[in-house]
């Protein structure tokens, strides 16, 4: 499932990073910043004006995401914390 | 070598504290430039060691990658790589990382090892990191990483003991460039299989920062508390100066009355001293220090780690509006002064939004504006309660702010609308971690702010008022003249031709000459109309008097005029050379300073005709 799909507060693990088109530099530096498959991942809230962006917790960093951004990342769901 | 000074560039991830180190091995001895060609800051100071040597040490741009996204991380990238143009190699790199937050900044870190450089690692914020129950086993960190480690509480005085020592004792061998070409997932591989080797965590998040982001980023009340924060803190910027200010007004009259109380009477240099400097400078420099209030409310919202929650709370609507999340940083310092705003603007990696936050930047309120402000707002808004807790000046003053704000969003939305290219735009923002913001790094960032500000009014200020009173006084009045003296000079002559075009905004000959000095910085048309007034006849020149001296001659309307033409008039030599230094484009410049103006003059003509009518 995509990253931006997951439910607020679920536990994820990075399955891929997809690139929205060639050589996309979003998702480059989203690698960079480490999520890359295996890195366990969480959705800790959503924006206040139409749930946009997201607040991504990876290890111990937070992240705001845009949801565009966050679709770039597939995740698998463990369950529900 | 040892004699020799050493260059030591300091290098990190955002958010590493990597400027509170720096502060704290330089403390005052800091040199803030731009690097040659481009704009990006550039922070140098100098240290000597306790051995005497002296280490030349260079605050790189925080970088999560040499993969660069921004210009900023371009700098650090090419500096480190020893290929920056003007720029020597790095005899060391001080890699510094947040010990609570490995995970990311090492990434980084072994990066940086495959310079194939001299590096020692300082593993910044260690006190946070024990009292969060990260033990990290320092000796098998450095024996993965083949570096020195050292660890650093940049936020601790003598917290930099061990790496300055380390520093001092020779300057460690180059690890063999492991050449594997890692691609980033072997990369982050290597990460975890260092962290796993040395450093145990607890949990991965603080309590704390959890339990704040809970009612910092709600939805409600997240929003709500952001308002209140910039409402009260433009309440502050009013009220709380205004004792100083009167101290610094008292003390400047008693300067210029015992400075020209050895002059005579009625010679040049007694006009000079007492109408141009004492009632120009006078009126400028007293709002210092609400232009340190302001900047002390966001260097702490900056330290704590406020600023990007409220970017998170706000990238919605400003991305709706052809902005982005990002863009708040700069523009909220905007509100300071346009020029760091405009120069904070490269932390945005997409050139159109870039753009975009530069050309709107000029909107927000920014301190020149505030003498101006102050001073009409003083002197026509009646200094009333409203509702019991707020004050109907404040309100204003808050009304100015906000005009600027929903100006800037119109504009960026039609910039939107204009922009051909809609390929996507990019937000991926760090929120760090809560901290308690320190003293010293507070009270250098003001220092450095209220140098800026005196240099001005040291400098163009100083030589426009100046030049002003000249142009005012000569040439004198003949023989037998009726009217105040400068009617007849240079400066009366162009005010009156100037009126032409801004009588039906309802601005007076005054007006009209000290904005032709204004243009050059806002804060000096009060300057400059302090000196016109003073050499209109009246006796008492320093600013204090402006005041009381406005509201019998201008009538509300215009003062109401002056007001809306100064939330958008470019009134401010420096902000538009920022725009043309930061996009290398003089269309750039015209553009803004062509809608500015139109804008300007709009508002003025809506707002005096309105009042007009009204009363």
């Amino acid at each position: 499932m995509r990253l931006s799909d997951a439910p607020k507060g679920a536990n994820a693990v990075v399955q891929s990073v997809s690139d929205a088109h060639p050589a996309d530099p979003i998702a480059q530096r989203l690698r960079d910043l480490g999520f890359v498959a295996g890195e366990p991942v969480r959705l800790v809230a959503r924006g206040p004006l139409g749930g946009d962006p997201l607040l991504i917790q990876i290890g111990s960093t937070r992240f705001a995401l845009r949801k565009s951004e966050a679709a770039r990342v597939d995740v698998s769901v463990e369950n529900a914390a | 070598m040892s004699a020799a000074a050493l260059r030591i560039a300091l290098v990190g991830n955002p958010n590493c504290g990597k400027t509170a180190l720096f502060n704290q091995l330089t403390g005052g001895r800091q040199k803030v430039a731009n690097y040659a060609g481009v704009t990006v800051e550039r922070k140098e100071g100098r240290f000597v060691a306790p051995s005497g040597r002296v280490l030349h040490i260079l605050d790189l741009p925080g970088a999560y990658s040499f993969d660069a996204t921004s210009p900023d991380e371009a700098i650090t990238r090419d500096v480190c790589h020893g290929r920056y143009p003007g720029e020597a190699a790095p005899d060391l790199i001080v890699c510094v990382a947040d010990a609570t937050n490995l995970r990311l900044h090492l990434r980084f870190v072994l990066e940086v090892r495959r310079l194939g450089r001299p590096v020692v690692l300082a593993l910044n914020m260690m006190d946070a990191a024990r009292r969060r129950g990260i033990a990290i086993d320092v000796a098998a960190l450095s024996r993965r990483l083949g570096v020195p480690v050292v660890e650093t509480v940049a936020v601790k005085r003598g917290g930099a003991k061990a790496l300055i020592e380390r520093i001092d004792a020779s300057v460690p061998d180059i690890v063999p460039a492991a050449i594997d070409v890692a691609g980033v997932e072997q990369l982050h591989a290597e990460v975890r299989s260092i962290l796993a080797d040395t450093v145990t965590m607890a949990r991965d998040t603080v309590a704390i920062d959890d339990a704040i982001d809970r009612w910092v980023l709600h939805p409600v009340f997240g929003l709500a508390i952001l308002a209140t924060l910039m409402f009260f803190i433009f309440q502050a910027v009013f009220s709380w100066a205004q004792p100083i200010m009167d101290g610094i007004e008292g003390g400047i009259a008693a300067l210029g009355t015992f400075v020209t109380g050895f002059l005579p009477e009625g010679s040049a240099l007694h006009s000079l001293l007492n109408d141009g400097l004492f009632a120009g400078l006078g009126a400028v420099l007293v709002f210092l220090p609400q232009i340190l209030i302001l900047f002390l409310f966001i260097l702490v919202l900056e330290e704590s780690g406020y600023l990007p929650r409220a970017a998170f709370l706000l990238d919605r609507l400003m991305f709706r509006v052809g902005l982005t999340g990002r863009a708040f940083i700069p523009l909220l310092s905007s509100f300071a002064c346009a020029i760091p705003g405009i120069m904070a603007t490269r932390s945005i990696q997409d050139p159109r939004d870039r753009l975009t936050t530069i050309l709107v930047a000029p909107l927000m309120t920014c301190s020149a504006r505030l003498p101006v402000y102050t001073l009409l707002i003083a002197a026509f808004i009646p200094d009333r309660a409203v509702w019991g807790v707020f004050n109907l000046q404040g309100i204003v003053l808050f009304t100015l702010y906000f005009a600027g704000i929903f100006s800037a969003l119109g504009v960026a939305f039609v910039m939107k609308r204009l922009r051909k290219d809609k390929s996507e735009h990019a937000l991926i923002m760090e929120l760090p971690s809560y901290r308690l913001p320190n003293v010293r790094d507070i009270a250098l960032g003001l220092w450095e702010r209220a140098l800026i500000f005196l240099k001005r009014v040291g400098g163009i200020i100083l030589a426009l008022t100046v030049l002003l009173w000249f142009l005012s006084s000569f040439p004198g009045p003949p023989e037998g003249a009726t009217q105040p003296a400068i009617d007849y000079s240079i400066a009366g002559r162009l005010g009156r031709m100037l009126e032409v075009i801004f009588a039906p905004i309802g601005f007076n000959w005054q007006i009209c000459i000290a904005l032709v000095p204004g243009l050059a910085a806002r804060e000096v048309a009060v300057a400059a109309l302090g000196t016109v007034y003073a050499m209109s006849g009246s006796d008492d020149s320093v600013a204090s008097q402006l005041g009381p001296l406005i509201a019998n001659e201008w009538s509300l309307a215009t003062a109401l005029s002056l007001l809306a033409w100064y939330v958008f008039a470019p009134q401010c030599m420096s902000t538009l050379a920022v725009i043309r230094r930061e996009t290398n484009s003089w269309r750039n410049v015209a553009v803004a300073a062509g809608y500015l103006f139109g804008l300007a003059y709009l508002a003025s003509f809506a707002t005096y005709q309105i009042a007009r009518a009204l009363s």
